[in-house]
């Protein structure tokens, strides 16, 4: 079976201008009754890219998608689309197509008629439109759902008819809000491959709104993580995740252990009251800062070995690992580890400089990054404003 | 299952009683009174004495007609606007339009009396500025403003319902896809408030198609309509066959125009666009 001619022409056009920007928001503000949604947005986005953006909820991410939709104004700042300012411009004449939260799938319509409904509007001839359903229709592997009324679709089938409704007016950029949010976790991690797969053989720009980091981290070329208005950082997966710039960010992605400490000289800082090599510069001398060690980059070793010694206080078992935490001089650290222990048993910890990332002190210094009052259920209630901690301990999750 | 089935006969007694009392009895008195005369001997005389009043039933079916596209003129946008704007303003622009439904209805067209008459308000305001007078009681616009001032809640209301329920995700949808204001309204929001449409359709003909009173104080009497050739037969010639021989045809009229609406409402609901 050959790939559709959309498909190809697709291909080529994202290879031509593959590092274009082809959205850029410059300075965006925006407040709904006196409170600011959007503080002094900056991003760019380039063609071809898969953007995430991530942060609980409130944190002005789907605000940030409706104003390139063209749903909403900003109070200031500048739309550019492919070079073109498009303050104003309204939705339908935008070349950017959305899937919605819920859908929104035409009731009065059967699959067939849903998915031409942006063409209708094109006034594209009617063989042209059928043709272009029925690639479509392929594409998200629902052949012969045709005359299928939306009401008798399962929300996974429902999900990929709005995907093809959005992909059949041809959109450069598609996108998506919270689109995997209401299926079920297997069916979620179905969707994210096939949705990765699509972007990818189409070359579309896709830009993704969720909360849920896991979903960001296995999809994105690049995450843009927000919070309370205000964008945290932009890089890529591994980047955020290996060198997350503040607290806040360190502990939306994965578990961190963040520490207080002082930058003693290049490579050198201080928690704990030890003295640690590290890979970090450009910091001041005794500059006070944030330490991140994740879980798994912690090695247990004999007490009278370890650069850090202190007691096991709970040990769980997650399948792949062991999830145990120790307390250390008052401060209680979440380590990752394949080797049991006991609750009671003294251990002794190890740290490779590469291992520790230091960041500057923020905002959010001194919030996060403790386990001391840590279980699966304090964790939710400590947090109660984050997406993140109520998600992840939310029973179909885990 | 004895005693479930015997429960369930008890619980339907209320309603079986109601209908027979209210709905069913008065159905045969009044299919008894037409085919029977005076002296309660069976006849047609009543069926035929009806080829009279073809002119009265083709003037009823022409005002209500209108009279109800009026209101649905009228009525959609207003539902819209009202469905579409913040929490505070829909609870009082609503109490608005039920307002004048808690005053008594000859109260309200005796009201249109005195504004429509030849010395009346209107004309009055109009001459102070050099206007008219015009001529505007006992016309048949006088009858069918009547009508859609009495009825223009029984189509605002379910129209409005529909329209409060509609998710606005889907009018976004739709201008995504490439519509403007009024594509959106056509291929969206009109076929799915169909619905309403038909229902208050429904609930502003049948009253307007079987009106007394409205045509004989806005009318002057000249333009009768069926029910007031109805209240004529039963209040001054006491011919009371004659009168049910009349409801029975207005009846049938009814009915039939139901079942043309729900058909319509199955078929086109979707279709339409």
């Amino acid at each position: 079976m050959s790939i559709p001619n959309y498909i190809h022409r697709l291909e080529r056009g994202c290879k031509l201008n593959e590092k274009t920007v082809i959205i850029n928001l410059k300075n965006i503000s925006v407040s709904f009754d006196e409170q600011q949604i959007l503080k002094n947005i900056n991003l760019h986005i380039r063609d071809g890219e898969f953007v995430t953006l991530l942060g609980p909820s409130g944190c002005g991410k789907t605000t940030t998608l409706r104003i390139i939709a063209g749903f909403l104004e900003p109070d200031s700042g500048e739309v550019i689309f492919d070079g073109k300012t498009i303050n104003g411009v309204p939705a339908y004449k935008r070349q950017v197509n959305t899937i919605f939260q819920r859908y929104a799938l035409f009731p009065h319509l059967n699959v067939y008629e849903n998915i031409a409904f942006g063409l209708k509007n094109k006034k594209v001839p009617k063989d042209e439109i059928s043709k272009t359903v029925t690639e479509m229709l392929g594409l998200v592997n629902l052949k012969g759902f045709e005359k299928r009324n939306i009401d008798s679709l399962s929300g996974g089938q429902q999900q990929r008819v709005a995907i093809a409704r959005a992909l059949a007016v041809r959109p450069r950029v598609l996108l998506l809000d919270e689109p995997l949010g209401a299926l079920d976790l297997k069916l979620r991690k179905d969707m994210q491959f096939e949705l990765k797969n699509i972007q990818q053989r189409l070359g579309i720009t896709f830009i993704y709104v969720t909360h849920d980091q896991e979903e960001a981290l296995s999809m994105s070329d690049t995450i843009v993580v927000m919070n309370s208005g205000e964008i945290q950082q932009i890089g890529s997966p591994t980047d955020i995740y290996n060198e997350p710039v503040n607290a806040f960010v360190a502990d939306f992605i994965g578990e961190s252990n963040i520490l207080d400490g002082i930058m003693r000289d290049d490579y050198y800082v201080e928690f704990e009251g030890m003295r640690f090599k590290c890979v970090d510069t450009g910091f001041g001398k005794n500059e006070p800062v944030d330490v991140v060690i994740r879980p798994e980059d912690v090695d247990i070793v004999p007490s009278d070995r370890g650069m850090l010694k202190g007691e096991v206080t709970s040990v769980s078992f997650k399948g792949v690992h062991y999830e145990i935490i120790v307390d250390i001089n008052g401060f209680k650290w979440m380590i990752q580890t394949t080797e049991k222990s006991e609750v009671g048993d003294i251990i002794g910890i190890s740290i490779k400089p590469e291992e520790i990332q230091i960041m500057k002190k923020s905002e959010y210094s001194g919030l996060y990054g403790d386990y001391s009052s840590f279980s699966d259920e304090f964790d939710g209630l400590s947090n109660p404003d984050t997406d993140k901690a109520e998600n992840e301990n939310s029973p179909q999750e885990e | 299952m004895k005693t479930t089935s015997f429960a369930k006969k008890i619980l339907n007694a209320p309603y079986i009683v109601w209908s027979l009392i209210f709905i069913i009895a008065p159905l045969i008195m009044v299919i008894y009174y037409a085919f029977t005369d005076r002296s309660g001997a069976f006849t047609f005389n009543n069926v035929i004495a009806l080829k009279n009043y073809g002119e009265t039933f083709g003037r009823s079916i022409l005002y209500a007609v209108i009279a109800t596209l009026i209101c649905l003129i009228i009525s959609y946008p207003l539902a819209y606007i009202i469905a579409r704007s913040g929490a505070n303003k829909r609870g009082t622009l609503m109490m608005l339009i039920m307002l004048p439904m808690w005053m008594n209805f000859l109260i309200r067209t005796y009201s249109w009396l005195t504004l429509l008459a030849n010395k009346g308000v209107i004309n009055t305001i109009l001459g102070a500025i050099g206007l008219g007078p015009f001529h505007m009681i006992n016309t048949p616009g006088a009858v069918i403003l009547g009508m859609v001032y009495n009825f223009l809640p029984y189509m605002v209301l379910p129209i409005y319902s529909i329209m409060s329920k509609l998710d606005f995700s889907l009018t976004e949808a739709a201008s995504d896809l490439g519509c403007n204001g009024f594509q959106v309204l056509r291929r969206v929001i009109f076929p799915l408030s169909v619905p309403g449409i038909i229902s208050g359709i429904t609930m502003v003909f049948v009253p307007s198609v079987s009106t007394f009173y409205i045509s004989q104080k806005l009318g002057g009497g000249k333009y009768l309509l069926i029910g007031d050739s109805i209240e004529m037969q039963f209040q001054s010639a006491y011919n009371y066959n004659l009168g049910a021989s009349l409801s029975l045809v207005l009846m049938v009229m009814i009915i039939a125009c139901m079942l043309v609406m729900n058909k319509f409402a199955d078929d086109e609901g979707a279709a339409i666009i």
